[in-house]
């Protein structure tokens, strides 16, 4: 039972092979077996959306998905967005206006935003709403992080994008 | 907690997957979008020994009408696919308004139709939606295939008429009738959430304005969709007004037995019901007498 497979999934653009059990979570993947230990796992049943990656593009939970089911997909973590030197104008938007106490809500809302933004930077205020609804933050109460959107919104039309 | 371990399969092909499931009977479950069954796991409240992973099987999903405006869609279809699609938002336009209600966007990029109606969950909205239209299911297995009226798949608490063999394959929903109206009402603590009650309506008017058909379906109020019938029957043959709603909406009081939980006491549940339902009414009703329902 449970014999190990062989997966490669392209993570932020580089493609990794491993060789993991069929009940490894994607959320332990990516921490454990790839380092890339800013996605957050917080309650493992989809509710936190600390976890929240973007698979094929789509904002999804990696607590709710196995590792063997991202083989030959493409997956994208907080890692690929900005650098400590140069952070993507969303991260930006997140420091500017004080969109985060203690931090660990923040690399799952980010994912869950950018695809958001990268649709369209022209949000409703029911947009807005929308594009944080399935992020829980017990820190900030949310106006915050609701005015990061609008600020990042604006800053990527703007094309300040990197 | 992390999920016990397990032999994972993720056949191509609808017949290769029926092939597993009736060689490994009950100790296999299905993986669809896994936003029910991943997390059981993860508690360990499900231990499957082999999972059938449907996620590659194509075929199955899709979202289409047939030549009598009968809507198909396949189980494996996502949330998000339904939620975006016109056809959808045309033909079934209940199921178009209920779909942002499920959950959050992360969990509709992943979670199917079929996995929804399948998990049996009393507190979802697609069960009692298609139990409120008419909607038919068709299942699959190595035996052979049967489609079984939404209004006699659901058998209890996550528990449905499916044999461990089988594969819910397709859901479809009849056409509206002319003149129909629809409207859903919950109440949940936070827009996402599961409703602590919710209630589907779908009313039809004949031509003197009178109620023709009513279906008042909850969900979150007992072990699976409950429709309240006696209820629905003193709006029939009737010409509709407000007093009439209200009264109807009283009613459904007599035909629930909801449990209390942390979140609710009964006393509110039934409450809820009662305002939901002449809510869901009015809507229906209005939407009903609306011009440019007229057309099927
Ligand atoms: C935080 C959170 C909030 C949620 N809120 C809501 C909500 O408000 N309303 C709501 O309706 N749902 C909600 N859901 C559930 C979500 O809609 C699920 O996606 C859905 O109920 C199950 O679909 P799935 O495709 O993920 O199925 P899975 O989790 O893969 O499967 C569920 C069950 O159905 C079986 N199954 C799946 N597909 C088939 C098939 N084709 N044939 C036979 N058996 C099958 C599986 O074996 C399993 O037992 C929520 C989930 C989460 C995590
Ligand atoms: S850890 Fe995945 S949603 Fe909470
Ligand atoms: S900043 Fe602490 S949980 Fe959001």
């Amino acid at each position: 039972m449970s014999e190990a497979m062989d997966i490669t999934v392209t993570v932020n653009g580089e493609v990794f092979q491993k060789t993991i059990e069929p009940r490894l979570l994607l959320s332990d993947f990516i921490r454990h077996e790839l380092n890339l230990s800013g996605t957050h796992v917080g309650c493992e049943h989809g509710v936190c959306g600390a976890c929240t990656i973007l698979f094929d593009g789509m904002p999804v939970r990696s607590c709710l998905m196995f590792a063997v089911q991202a083989d030959g997909h493409e997956i994208r973590t907080v890692e690929d967005l900005g650098t400590m030197e140069n952070l993507h104008p969303l991260q930006e938007a997140f420091q500017e206006a004080h969109a985060l106490q203690c931090g660990f809500c923040t690399s799952g809302f980010l994912m869950s935003i950018l695809p958001v933004l990268e649709g369209t930077t022209d949000l409703s205020e029911e947009d807005l709403k929308r594009a944080m609804e399935g992020n829980l933050c017990r820190c900030t109460g949310y106006q915050h992080i609701r005015d990061a959107v609008q600020l990042a919104a604006e800053k990527m039309s703007s094309g300040s994008e990197s | 907690m992390k999920p016990a371990p397990f032999e994972y399969i993720a056949p191509t092909t609808v017949e290769e997957a029926l092939g597993h499931l009736a060689e490994y009977g009950y100790d296999a479950k299905i993986l669809a979008g896994g936003q029910s069954l991943i997390p059981m796991m993860n508690f360990r409240l499900a231990q499957p020994s082999v999972l059938v992973d449907l996620n590659k099987l194509a075929e199955l999903s899709f979202i289409r009408s047939e030549k009598d405006g009968e809507l198909r869609i396949g189980a494996m279809t996502r949330h998000f696919q339904v939620e975006r699609d016109d056809l959808v938002a045309e033909h079934a336009p209940l199921i178009h308004e209920a779909m942002p209600k499920i959950a959050t966007p992360q969990i509709r990029s992943r979670g199917t139709f079929g996995g929804s109606i399948a998990h049996a969950d009393p507190a979802a909205e697609l069960t009692t939606i298609c139990v409120a239209l008419d909607g038919r299911f068709r299942c699959q297995s190595a035996r052979g295939e049967r489609w079984v009226p939404a209004q006699d798949f659901f058998l209890g608490m996550f528990t449905s008429v499916l044999e461990p063999d089988e594969m819910l394959v397709e859901i479809a929903i009849p056409p509206m009738a002319p003149r129909t109206g629809w409207a859903l009402e919950e109440a949940a603590r936070r827009a996402h959430d599961f409703a602590l009650v919710g209630v589907g309506a779908v009313v039809t008017l004949d031509a003197k304005d009178c109620c023709e058909r009513a279906r008042l379906v909850f969900f979150s109020v007992g072990d699976g969709p409950v429709e309240a019938v006696k209820a629905t029957e003193m709006l029939i043959g009737k010409e509709v007004s407000p007093d009439l709603i209200r009264a109807a909406a009283e009613a459904v009081t007599d035909e629930l037995d909801p449990s209390a939980d942390i979140h609710a006491s009964v006393q509110y549940r039934l409450h809820l019901a009662r305002v939901l339902a002449r809510r869901a009414l009015e809507k229906a009703f209005a939407r009903a007498a609306a011009p440019g329902t007229q057309a099927a």
